[in-house]
């Protein structure tokens, strides 16, 4: 087994929860793929082939800012390990091949530095990323952006003048730029105006998902709202647009919040301690029912209900309640009943030494 | 599991309702799903590429065009490995598959002209490299004023010297 204790915060320094708005923005996430001239898409490159880019993109890494990062070979680990990178957002589904039996493919690997890295023969060859803590677009592209030059130095990025950067699917073409806000929205669900807004989201260009990105349903009310487009727009106009309806986004909650305990207060306030009190003393806890009492427990420590309870630690729930998580930290893979039990025992004894 | 509302599909979608205190989780098909304005992580998934190329690879089931049968040189995919996959083979595809990728690209992104950073790679000498970033520069103010015929014009030779 992988040994993540290994990585400064385990590649997740964002879980702090120290960026600007960081009760209602979990995570900024910025992704850009980019493939190297000469090689066919990871799909239709051999084996040959993929170990050829992966070896290039660490020689390439030497002399960026994310030398000296680790890297996970997809190929050589278990599939909880891999499942436990995807559960922290590190990897993807595709690149940890985590769908029905199917292996990984040969040189797919995560090279991991701080808050950076780069998913290596995913769909596309490189998909540089990067995850940091609340509302922090601009800080999180410019990071990626010196990464980005310093490897395109490197390797001949694959790139035309009127598609600009190629990539294997065209709804990546262009920047290859996807960004996207993680943000939790009870205020607005609670007081029913989330349809609204995201129909808006959807006219003006953006997309949401769930909380693992492309094709996964929505729980315990958290959101990722990203860019639906690539190509045509440059990186800056793509980020201020989505950082402005974000920062729309964030009012509207802060306002239903404000709405909720204006008019019901005490209701809240009860649902609030309902959700605290099952998490504290459950003895089964379901992944689904954790994530929406930790939605509720989560809107009182924004609110200031919970006095002593961090953000951070609602965080840290969030990814270590996850069901490869538990199984590494029981050391065997866990079955239903007693993932569940699992799962409460973790949530008591973390609220027990962190709660409020 | 079954679909709450019509009983016939599979659910696959969890809604959370909560109406006067009480929490109604609604287990939905994503049709269903979709009629009460939520818009599934499926159908975000097949659209809107998925859709485009499931809607083309019709088409091309019941009639087979010409075109299909388009092959990249370079990795030898074809026109109908991209419409079934929706992925294409390698950056040569773009050139090979052209005229088709463009209103695809315009079809999705609302334009097929990159508007973002300017890249040149490592390999390009230094004066190509000028001339280049020149080029680029005037392509990019062309597009802007929707002078398409010197676009058309300055993209050849961008494409001469990369």
């Amino acid at each position: 087994m992988i040994d993540l204790t290994l990585l400064p915060d385990g590649g997740m320094h964002w879980l702090d929860a120290s960026g600007p708005k960081g009760y209602i923005v979990l995570s900024t996430r910025i992704r850009l793929a980019r493939n190297i001239h000469g090689f066919a898409f990871s799909q239709r490159a051999g084996d040959e082939d993929r170990l050829a880019v992966l070896e290039r993109v660490q020689q390439a890494a030497a002399g960026t800012p994310i030398a000296g990062g680790v890297t996970f070979r997809m190929d050589q680990l278990e599939r909880l390990d891999r499942q436990v990178l995807h559960e922290r957002h590190l990897v993807s589904k595709e690149l940890a091949a985590l769908d029905g039996e199917s292996r990984p493919r040969v040189g797919a690997a995560l090279v991991l530095q701080g808050p950076t890295g780069v998913m290596v023969n995913e769909e596309d060859h490189l998909r540089i990323q990067g995850m940091w803590s609340g509302c922090a677009l601009e800080e999180a592209y410019a990071q990626l952006e010196a990464i980005d030059a310093d490897l395109g130095q490197r390797l001949p990025f694959a790139f035309h003048p009127e598609f600009g950067y190629l990539t294997s699917c065209p709804t990546n073409a262009g920047t290859g730029l996807r960004a996207s806000v993680l943000i939790h929205l009870p205020g607005l669900v609670l007081t029913k105006e989330i349809r609204k807004v995201l129909e808006g989201l959807t006219q003006v260009g953006l997309t949401f998902r769930g909380l693992y990105g492309e094709g996964s349903d929505v729980v315990g009310n958290f959101f990722q709202l990203s860019n639906q487009t690539t190509l045509g727009k440059s990186e800056d106009e793509l980020l201020d647009h989505l950082g402005k309806i974000v920062r729309q986004v964030i009012e509207y909650e802060e306002q239903s919040r404000d709405v909720l305990l204006r008019t019901a207060a005490g209701t809240v306030e009860d649902k609030v301690w309902r959700a605290y009190g099952l998490l504290k003393y459950a003895r089964s806890l379901s992944f689904e029912e954790t994530m929406n009492l930790l939605s509720g427990v989560r809107l009182g420590a924004g609110l200031n209900l919970i006095p002593g309870l961090s953000v951070y630690t609602l965080n840290k729930l969030l990814i270590y309640t996850q069901p490869a998580h538990l199984a590494a930290l029981e050391g065997r893979s866990l079955g239903d009943p007693e993932l569940q039990l699992a799962r409460a025992n973790y949530v008591r004894r973390l609220l027990a030494t962190e709660g409020g | 599991m079954l679909c709450d509302n019509c009983k016939e599909r599979d659910a696959v979608i969890n809604l959370t309702q909560v109406e006067h205190d009480t929490k109604i989780t609604l287990h939905l098909c994503e049709q269903c799903a979709q009629q009460k304005g939520v818009e599934t992580g499926a159908a975000v998934l097949k659209s809107p590429l998925g859709g485009f190329v499931a809607a083309m690879g019709k088409g091309a089931n019941v009639l087979p065009t010409p075109a299909d049968g388009l092959r990249c040189p370079s990795c030898g995919s074809t026109l109908r490995d991209f419409r079934e996959s929706g992925r294409l083979g390698c950056a040569a595809c773009y050139d090979a598959f052209g005229p088709h990728l463009r209103d695809l690209l315009r079809r999705l992104h609302g334009s097929s002209q990159h508007m973002g950073e300017r890249y040149i790679a490592p390999d390009t000498t230094p004066d190509a490299r000028r001339e280049l970033l020149e080029l680029k520069e005037q392509l990019r103010r062309a597009v802007e004023n929707e002078n398409f015929e010197l676009a058309a014009d300055l993209r050849d030779r961008i494409r001469v010297l990369e």
